[in-house]
């Protein structure tokens, strides 16, 4: 036996008809069996909420599928068109609501409000006027968020995160996009370097400093292919990256969770309390 | 000598027992106006799966005085069913169960053995471990019980087959897991690896009642399957969908088979016995 171990190969591939069918059954048990029978998508103009989009109008018929456009001033005009796009092919209901009015009294009351301070204002503006279409719409908010950013904790907590269910959680954002490929989303979509569209020229790998192509094959050995940090850098990724990847998962697991309740009686939710969400259904 | 078998892949109600026993009624029903012999429900099919504290809500006997076991009971007169759900002893001590009723009686009740606590699952935490294995008689020969994660163990179907029984009926809810390039599941592959491979092992029938449907965000696959004593396969019901999955089971293939390839007569229990007693430290 050699000393040492055979480098890992990630190999990130999906079979897509199968991820859609599960995903597909998946929106429909979870959100009829609550007593809803329509959905609403937060619709960036990206790929994974053109995915969602797509998934949800399968699963409850596209009528029953409300598309909503969340544009702010700062937002790249591309995405609303792309949006659109999606909309058109699917023939799903639309609105366009634009945040701008919403998120300037913030900017007004604080001029010096940061960058990041409003970002997280903005996606969580997009939360309220979501959970309000969920209400006038009577369906719940289907999630766009998918398990690379939930992973790294690029994510705005109660903000784009907030959703009923969220059937793209469980995939890399490299697995939504053969998923997305799959469904023949447009090109134009698909091959766009993926952006909160928080400001203007912003992109998620611009931001983070890592293409998703490399960060999901460092999580996928990490997460699911339970490897050590030492083994992803066998695998070629320098180890300044790998620590960086596993710092982010580990700092951010807050984000993923229920605040922790402080246990002070004999049952108390979240530990000894216990009913699935599905409970009586 | 042959057997109509039907394998009910239901999708449950989480924690709602009439509900699910209006469902079981009605498949039942319909198994046998399709001339079913016997109805295979998957685990905890009256119950749901991930219960947690639903555990103490829906636990009940497998007997007359249990309103919700007593139609079921009733329709075994017609038709013999197997039937999933959560069983408390008399010091309240609760079991993942499955029940043969045959003739309007409750013929055997197999309390999972071994319950994985482990990943996904929490059996363990909820759940009282049963701690035995037996073949029983039923009108189409000596049969066994098992529950999920009791096959996954090789010895629990090889005391069966010691025990007599040359027919295996496993009941599951297996949530579905290892979404690859491949177009099943990683868990699909190898629960259908493992129930062909006991057929072929032991050249008995053996049957998979799994169920479909979603709790929460796992889903149960279904794909219930039925072997011959050769390993050929008998019936396969589809992935993901409700519904029965009929398949006839040609008794007298059991002795054409093992005249064959007599793995049964040429198995030594003894030696086995002899070399575990030895590997767990007691002399012969």
């Amino acid at each position: 036996m050699s000393a040492d171990a055979i480098a890992p190969k990630p190999d990130l591939s999906i079979n897509t008809d199968l991820a859609r069918e599960i995903l597909t059954r998946f929106i429909r048990s979870e959100v009829t069996r609550t007593g809803y029978g329509r959905g609403v998508v937060g619709l960036s103009g990206g790929l994974d909420s053109a995915v969602s989009l797509i998934l949800a109008a399968d699963a409850l018929g596209a009528a029953n599928v409300l598309a909503v456009r969340l544009p702010h001033d700062t937002s790249s005009p591309d995405s609303l068109e792309h949006a659109q796009l999606m909309i058109d092919a699917l023939g799903v209901p639309s609105k366009t609501i634009d945040i701008t009015p919403m998120v300037e009294p913030f900017e007004q009351r604080d001029p010096k409000i940061s960058k990041a301070r409003k970002a997280s204002i903005m996606a969580r503006m997009r939360m309220i006027a979501l959970y309000d279409q969920s209400r006038d719409f009577n369906g719940l908010v289907i999630g766009t968020s998918n398990k690379s950013e939930m992973l790294l904790g690029y994510t705005t907590l109660w903000g784009d995160m907030a959703a009923a269910i969220q059937p793209l959680g469980d995939l890399y954002k490299t697995q939504v996009r053969q998923l997305a490929r799959a469904l023949e989303i447009p090109a134009v979509i698909i091959d766009k370097p993926p952006s909160a569209d928080l400001w203007s020229g912003q992109t998620d790998e611009g931001e983070l400093g890592f293409t998703y192509e490399a960060v999901d094959r460092i999580l996928f050995l990490l997460v699911d292919g339970r490897f050590s940090p030492g083994a992803c850098i066998q695998a070629g990724f320098k180890e300044s990256f790998v620590t960086r990847v596993a710092d982010l998962m580990r700092k951010n697991q807050f984000k993923r969770m229920m605040p922790p309740i402080a246990k002070l009686s004999n049952r108390t939710i979240g530990y000894d309390f216990l009913y699935p969400r599905d409970w009586g259904t | 000598m042959q057997l109509n078998l039907a394998l009910a892949q239901v999708a449950t109600h989480l924690g709602d027992v009439a509900a699910n026993l209006e469902k079981h009624l009605h498949l039942i029903k319909q198994a046998k106006s399709e001339s079913a012999d016997l109805v295979v429900f998957p685990e905890l099919s009256m119950t749901g799966y991930v219960l947690q504290d639903l555990v103490a809500t829906v636990a009940g006997r497998a007997d007359e005085d249990n309103p919700r076991f007593k139609p079921l009971i009733a329709a075994s007169r017609n038709i013999d069913i197997v039937v999933g759900f959560v069983d408390e002893d008399e010091r309240h001590r609760y079991y993942i169960a499955s029940a043969y009723l045959a003739g309007g009686k409750v013929l055997h009740v197999h309390h999972k053995v071994y319950l994985p606590t482990y990943g996904l699952f929490d059996e363990g935490r909820f759940f009282s471990p049963g701690d035995s294995i037996r073949a029983f008689d039923t009108r189409f020969g000596r049969a066994g019980l098992l529950i999920c994660e009791d096959f996954w163990h090789a010895s629990p179907p090889y005391l069966l087959w010691m025990d007599g029984a040359d027919l295996l009926l496993f009941c599951s809810a297996s949530p579905g897991r290892g979404l690859n390039a491949r177009d099943r599941l990683e868990s699909a592959w190898w629960v259908d690896g493992v129930t062909q491979a006991y057929a072929n092992l032991f050249t008995s029938f053996v049957a998979h009642s799994n169920r479909v449907g979603f709790e929460d965000g796992f889903n149960f696959w279904g794909g219930s399957t039925v072997f011959d004593p050769s390993g050929q396969r008998l019936g396969q019901g589809p992935n993901f969908e409700e519904g029965l999955t009929l398949a006839q089971l040609d008794l007298t293939q059991l002795r054409r088979t093992r005249t064959r390839l007599p793995l049964l007569r040429d198995e030594r229990a003894e030696l086995v016995q002899k070399e575990l007693s030895r590997i767990l430290g007691k002399s012969t």
